[in-house]
């Protein structure tokens, strides 16, 4: 489904992973500092690695060997991050709408609704993006996007600062749909429960790779220290 | 009150300021957000009018327009007529002289937009150009304001550049500014000071009006 090999430097850190995906979930979990967002950020587009392959599906996004650099916007991937970074001048629906401006006016309309209703946000449609809470533009982010159809998602920690209850059910709306996801996360409580495959970040390394309870479980003691549960 | 000029030099202030809005907007959005190793130089370039003494620049700039440069011939040969001394010239001279007060305002308006939104819009397919008129400007409608109402003020109070470049003529090149030296030099304080006060009153009501819009979102933001 997909291959990523990035070498990549910033300062005195460097990252450099190699790991396929094999699993409609993959969650990329390791201590903060480890190059968690990094990674995403160049899966995304938004930084060009210095060097690397990147392949999803069958399309090549980015290849240093011959050249290869698809920009971020068409690289068909929603990256939703900790802070949901809703254009505040907007209205939810506008803003949920600003990625699906080649569909005419009808489906765009429909295709919104249809991202707010999956989010449990409906109501808020009309609602100026800086007057909504946390939870809402949560919500909103997610379902803006999404309403492109990406074929991936990248969540970087994007149910952080929420309660159980709205966590679990961003969650449960989550992975109710049909595309690819990779989610950063460092809570181990939060993706325990994860139908997901694992890789397992430290210090710009990939360390473990494999289904989720298994490679943690493995890791459980020097989880256990590290993250002081 | 002279009215010609008086008309004359809102004539002058309204054309620079869409002008330099018209070229300041893609100037700053490209400062603002390209990593060209010559965007320091052209920074300077931009920044340079604040430095230079008025008559400097206008001397420059009638020497640049004049008869006796490629420029100038060229410039005469398509319009029919040189740029010194018009109110065309005023207008290019203007344009130059206040570039600073468009530019700055609007690139540092652009340059606080939080970067993640600019990153959230490319992700979601935008273009530059869309970037720029749904994103950047819609957030930073405070620096166009200020950039406009800088570059209005700036423009009706110059003296220098429009001396140089323009000289006195009547209905052409004679503006507010000018006509306050022209009746200081003939002792007609009274005459003078109701000019400068009119001055002052524009100075200041624009201010009054950009402080107003400022205090009345950051009232409705907080």
């Amino acid at each position: 489904m997909g291959d990523i090999s990035i070498q990549h430097r910033l300062g005195r850190f460097s990252l450099d992973v190699e790991f396929s995906l094999l699993n409609k979930w993959t969650v990329v979990f390791g201590p903060s500092g480890a190059g968690k967002t990094t990674l995403l950020r160049i899966i995304a587009g938004l930084v060009e690695p210095g060097s690397g392959r990147i392949q999803l599906g069958r399309r090549t996004l980015f290849d240093s060997a011959s050249g290869v650099s698809v920009p971020a916007g068409r690289r068909s991937i929603g990256f939703v991050t900790q802070q949901p970074a809703l254009f505040p001048h907007l209205t939810a629906s506008k803003n949920v709408a600003f990625g699906i401006r080649h569909l005419d006016r009808d489906r765009r309309v429909k295709r919104v609704a249809e991202m707010l209703r999956l989010f449990g946000a409906e109501a808020l449609d009309d609602r100026p993006a800086f007057h909504l809470s946390g939870g809402e533009r949560k919500r909103v982010a997610l379902a803006r996007a999404l309403a492109p159809a990406p074929e991936v998602l990248l969540l970087d920690e994007p149910l952080a600062g929420l309660d159980d209850a709205s966590a679990q059910d961003i969650l449960s709306r989550l992975l109710s749909l049909d595309v690819r996801v990779l989610y950063v996360s460092h809570d181990l409580a939060e993706i325990w429960r994860l139908p997901a495959d694992v890789v397992f970040l430290e210090s710009g390394r990939v360390t473990a790779v494999g289904p989720l309870q298994q490679v943690l479980a493995t890791h459980r003691d020097q989880l256990l220290r590290q993250l002081s549960l | 009150m002279d009215l010609q000029a008086l008309w004359l030099t809102v004539r002058l202030a309204a054309t620079t300021t869409l002008l330099l809005l018209a070229l300041g907007i893609p100037l700053a959005f490209w400062l603002a957000s390209t990593r060209a190793p010559w965007r320091p130089f052209v920074e300077a370039v931009t920044t340079l009018p604040i430095l230079l003494p008025p008559t400097v620049l206008g001397f420059y700039l009638l020497v640049l327009l004049g008869p006796h440069t490629g420029l100038g011939r060229l410039i005469e040969r398509l319009f029919g007529h040189p740029l010194a001394f018009s109110f065309s010239g005023l207008v290019v001279g203007s344009v130059i002289y206040s570039l600073p007060f468009a530019v700055q305002p609007l690139t540092a308006g652009f340059r606080s937009v939080d970067v993640a939104l600019v990153e959230q819009a490319r992700l979601l397919g935008a273009s530059r150009l869309r970037i720029l008129s749904s994103v950047l400007l819609p957030l930073s409608v405070h620096s166009v304001v200020a950039g406009a109402a800088l570059c209005f003020t700036h423009t009706v109070g110059e003296f220098g550049v429009v001396l140089m470049i323009g000289g006195d003529i009547p209905g052409a090149t004679r503006t507010l500014s000018i006509v306050i030296y022209d009746q200081v030099q003939e002792f007609s304080y009274a005459a003078a000071n109701r000019t400068a006060l009119l001055l002052v009153c524009v100075s200041a009501l624009a201010l009054v009006l950009l402080y107003m819009r400022r205090a009345g979102d950051g009232a409705s933001h907080g």
